[in-house]
C-alpha cells in the first residue's frame, strides 16, 4: 500500500489558491470601477476602484505564476476554479446577482474541462 | 448636464446587451492566450535575468512587450463588457483561454493533442456556453 509521495508542496498549493480569491476580487473592482465609468477622461483615469482592480489582477497572476512554478500542474491547475466559485458569492453580496442554476452548472463544467486538461497534459 | 450615472439595476435587465458582453469576453480569450503564448516566448529569453532586467525586458523584448500589450487591450474590453453583464457570468468564461492555449499549441507548436484533451475543451466550450446564454435570472 504505502502512501504516494507528495510531489506538490503545500506552499504552492497555498500561493495558487490566494493567487486565484485575489483573482476573483480583482474582477469585482473591476465590475464596481465598471459602473461608476462617465463618460469623460477624468472619472476613467481617477477612478480607483479599477486602478485596484488591476493592480490587483496582476498580484494575482504574480503570484500564480510563482505558485505554478514548482509542483504539479494537475493538482494546481484545477485550483484557479475556486476564483470563479468565490466570484459566484461576491457578486451576490455586492452586486445582488443572482446565483442561476445556469451558472452553477457552467462553473461545475468548466471545472470538469479543466481537471480533465490538466489530466491531459500530464 | 455632467453627470450620467449608471444605476446598479439598470446595467442588468437588457438581455441583448448581457448576451453581447458575454461573446465579447469569450472572443477576447483568444487575445489572452496569444498573450501568453507570446510571455512565456519573452519569458524564455530572460530566464536568467534578474529583476530589474525583467522590469525592462518588459519593454525591450518584442514578444514580451506585445503580450502585455495585449493584455491591456483585453483589460479596457473585459471593463466595457462589465458595464453590461454579470461579473459572475463573464469572469468564468475567461477559462476559454485554456482551451486556445490547447488549439494554438496543437496547430501552431504541433504539440500532441490526445483524444482526453478533446474531450477537455469541449466540456469547457459547453460550460461556457451553458453560463453565457443562460445566465439569465
Amino acid at each position: 500500500m504505502g502512501r504516494q509521495k507528495l510531489t506538490t508542496p503545500v506552499s504552492s498549493i497555498a500561493l495558487v489558491l490566494v493567487a486565484s480569491v485575489i483573482g476573483s476580487a480583482g474582477a469585482v473592482f473591476l465590475k464596481s470601477g465598471a459602473m461608476n465609468l462617465q463618460p469623460n477622461v477624468s472619472s476613467i483615469v481617477f477612478n480607483w476602484r479599477l486602478a485596484l482592480g488591476i493592480v490587483t489582477y496582476m498580484l494575482s497572476s504574480v503570484l500564480f505564476v510563482k505558485g505554478m512554478s514548482n509542483g504539479e500542474l494537475s493538482v494546481l491547475f484545477p485550483m484557479v476554479s475556486l476564483g470563479y466559485i468565490c466570484t459566484l458569492a461576491w457578486s451576490r453580496l455586492f452586486f445582488q446577482e443572482v446565483i442561476t442554476r445556469a451558472k452553477v452548472m457552467g462553473i461545475g463544467l468548466i471545472l470538469l474541462g479543466i481537471i480533465f486538461l490538466s489530466l491531459a497534459n500530464k | 448636464m455632467s453627470s450620467i450615472t449608471v444605476s446598479p439595476d439598470a446595467q442588468v435587465v437588457d438581455p441583448h446587451k448581457r448576451r453581447q458582453a458575454a461573446l465579447i469576453v469569450a472572443c477576447c480569450t483568444l487575445l489572452i492566450a496569444v498573450a501568453q503564448i507570446l510571455i512565456k516566448i519573452g519569458a524564455n529569453r530572460l530566464s536568467r535575468a534578474g529583476f530589474l532586467e525583467t522590469m525592462i525586458g518588459i519593454f525591450t523584448v518584442p514578444p514580451l512587450f506585445a503580450g502585455y500589450c495585449l493584455y491591456g487591450v483585453f483589460t479596457v474590453l473585459f471593463v466595457y463588457a462589465l458595464r453590461h453583464g454579470e461579473v459572475s457570468v463573464l469572469y468564468p468564461i475567461i477559462a476559454l483561454g485554456y482551451v486556445w492555449v490547447a488549439i494554438l499549441s496543437a496547430v501552431v507548436f504541433h504539440e500532441a493533442m490526445n483524444p482526453l484533451k478533446v474531450v477537455a475543451i469541449a466540456i469547457i466550450v459547453a460550460g461556457v456556453a451553458v453560463l453565457g446564454w443562460g445566465g439569465k435570472s
